[in-house]
């Protein structure tokens, strides 16, 4: 029964290890700034969270030891790294990083008029 | 919905106190009571019954577990694939959502969900501009997006 958890709990960490990788490729292949965050803010969001899950539940099942800074992590890393994304996504577009070449439509452009004929 | 957890809080040491027993379970057996006696003075408060919110906050954060991990599937089909398919772009979304929290809450879902990513707000705040990963039907994202989770940010605040 124990080694069986043991393996669950590294098959969680190695998950979550898993993500961070592919979203490291993500970096890589991705073509501009937006896209790149696609891969950051999501999948890596989720690797740090299951690294930090496996290893809570490793020493609170295996080693009776509770410790709750680990769930306080998880909890901030979960509500700031969407904000970062943003932000980080809006900053870009403020000092006019353009799009990849085969973005299809760009209605934050003419931000003004879009404005104006929504609220009529 | 604090007026009426702070009221619960507050019979619960009451409870405490009339049984002059000053542990956790004499507190949570106070807790029980008043959450009872609430029950029944439902129609003198001004808001609904408050575990009714409770409950939709509860639904809101299984969402955004469920959206999390869908978004990363769609994310990690797009990185492994060997062919770069995408079409990517900014459309804007209108929102009905008035308060602050509503639209922060709103973002962060639609940061967390399948290939969508929250650029700007509109300065009043009532257009998000979205950039997607993959936009297909634009009417179809915010369709899916007003459905699932505004509705559900509006059954929190209601």
């Amino acid at each position: 029964m124990i080694e069986m958890l043991k393996i669950l709990f590294a098959v969680i960490i190695l998950f979550g290890a898993l993500l961070s990788v592919l979203s490291a490729i993500g970096i890589v292949r991705l073509p501009d700034v937006y896209t790149r965050n696609h891969a950051v803010s999501k999948s890596a969001t989720l690797g740090v969270l299951s690294i930090l899950l496996g290893t809570f539940l490793y020493f609170w099942i295996i080693e009776g030891y509770m410790n709750f800074r680990v769930i306080l992590g998880f909890v901030f890393l979960f509500m700031t790294s969407p904000v970062a994304g943003h932000l980080i996504s809006r900053a870009a577009y403020n000092s006019k990083v353009p799009l990849w070449e085969k973005s299809v439509r760009d209605d934050l452009k003419d931000k003004d008029k879009h404005a104006k004929k929504l609220s009529q | 919905m604090l007026l009426q957890l702070v009221l619960n809080i507050f019979i619960a040491v009451s409870w405490m106190f009339i049984s002059n027993s000053y542990d956790f379970g004499a507190f949570f057996g106070g807790y029980l009571i008043g959450l009872f006696l609430i029950f029944i003075l439902r129609r003198s408060f001004s808001h609904r019954f408050y575990l009714i919110n409770l409950w939709a906050v509860i639904k809101l954060i299984l969402i955004f577990f469920r959206e999390l991990i869908l978004s990363n599937y769609s994310i990690m089909k797009v990185v492994v694939n060997p062919k770069l398919d995408v079409k990517p772009g900014i459309f804007a979304m209108p929102t009905e959502l008035k308060k602050d929290w509503e639209i922060m809450t709103l973002s962060n879902l639609i940061t967390l969900t399948p290939g969508t990513l929250v650029v700007d707000i509109s300065d009043d705040k009532k257009i998000l501009y979205i950039h997607a990963m993959d936009i297909q039907d634009v009417d179809e994202a915010i369709d899916s997006i007003k459905n699932s989770f505004e509705k559900a940010i509006m059954e929190v605040s209601r």
